[in-house]
């Protein structure tokens, strides 16, 4: 029986941090790819997301919560969710998982995210994206990066293909 | 290494149709989870893809959920539905595409009745969370998903079942 949850690829930074982790020749032969994050900005609490080096055509619509207020808001953006920051308590990590169902179709790609910040103070986010990348090429590299400043040591992201057959 | 993510079933639709349907699902999984990524073949409006279990079409589903629009952020609740409010897709316009992933938990029990818990990423209308209840205890043994506009889902709409076991 298949097993259709396969991890293609791995990274864990390291010392000095990274501006960007980069998953490069992803194969085509998976129906879906998914992304699972666990990170931690030296700058700022963002996740921007890049396919195929092209940095246009991206829209995003999000929903969050700050633990005491729900809000939405789109953007003409690569943002696809939120992570940890430098001023957020020592040694805790954001998490995401991001979901990209058709990857190497020939119609423009959706994107699912579900991403949290956690950390000791009163407000904090959670932030489900919905994001479009109007592109019909297949995707073949992602890289997610921060707007500004580095991912820390010890952040790590895994890319997973799922087939659906 | 156990096969935990199985795919039971998946349609790709060569041309526009309504209605996909999943039977005979095996109840040898724990969970199962339904992927979508869709279109519908109207040019305006965000319809839902809406589900069944067993062909069920009597008022025995509610729904809660939290959506942004890009503007604001709501919170609303029906109840005594005949469906499940499963994702929301984009029409033909922008030429977007959506994508619905959905857990349906312990679903071949006879006991309880039944969860689902989907996210919804339209990105030219909506992000959504759902929670869904069918007040039912039947296993379930089918599927169904539908495009809720009484539309059509879009040439290349894929829908995917995949089962889950916890051992």
């Amino acid at each position: 029986m298949a097993d259709t949850f396969i991890k293609i690829a791995s990274v864990t930074v390291g010392a000095g941090g990274a501006s960007s982790i980069d998953f490069t020749s992803i194969p085509s032969t998976y129906t879906d790819l998914c992304l699972k994050f666990s990170g931690r900005c030296d700058t700022v609490d963002n996740i921007n997301i890049t396919f195929n080096g092209s940095t246009t055509s991206y829209t995003t619509r999000y929903l969050y919560g700050s633990g005491s207020a729900a809000a939405s808001a789109s953007a003409s953006t690569q943002y696809v969710g939120a992570t940890n920051a430098s001023t957020y308590t020592a040694n805790a990590f954001g998490n995401a998982e991001i979901y990209i169902p058709n990857y190497a179709g020939s119609n423009n790609k959706s994107i699912s995210t579900d991403s949290v910040q956690e950390t000791n103070v009163s407000t904090v986010y959670m932030v489900l994206d919905a994001a479009l990348w109007s592109n019909t090429a297949a995707i073949t590299s992602l890289s997610l990066a921060p707007s500004s400043g580095k991912y820390v040591q010890y952040s790590t992201a895994t890319l997973y293909g799922i087939k659906n057959s | 290494m156990a096969s935990t993510y199985t795919p039971i079933a998946t349609t790709t639709l060569g041309s526009a149709q309504s209605t996909v349907t999943f039977s005979s699902i095996p109840s040898t999984y724990t969970d199962l989870v339904v992927v979508s990524y869709a279109q519908t073949t109207a040019s305006s409006g965000s319809p839902s893809i809406n589900m069944r279990f067993n062909g069920d079409t009597s008022a025995v589903y509610s729904m809660t959920q939290l959506y942004g629009d890009g503007t604001s952020a709501v919170s609303a609740r029906v109840t005594g539905q005949s469906f499940v409010y499963f994702a929301n897709i984009p029409n033909t316009s922008a030429s977007a595409w959506g994508s619905g992933i959905g857990s349906i938990m312990n679903y071949a029990n006879s006991t309880t009745y039944k969860t689902v818990l989907s996210r919804s990423a339209d990105a030219t209308f909506y992000t959504i969370a759902r929670v869904n209840l069918w007040r039912s205890t039947a296993a379930i043994n089918s599927v169904t998903l539908y495009e809720g506009s009484s539309g059509n889902f879009s040439t290349g709409s894929t829908f995917t079942l995949y089962g889950i076991k916890a051992a």
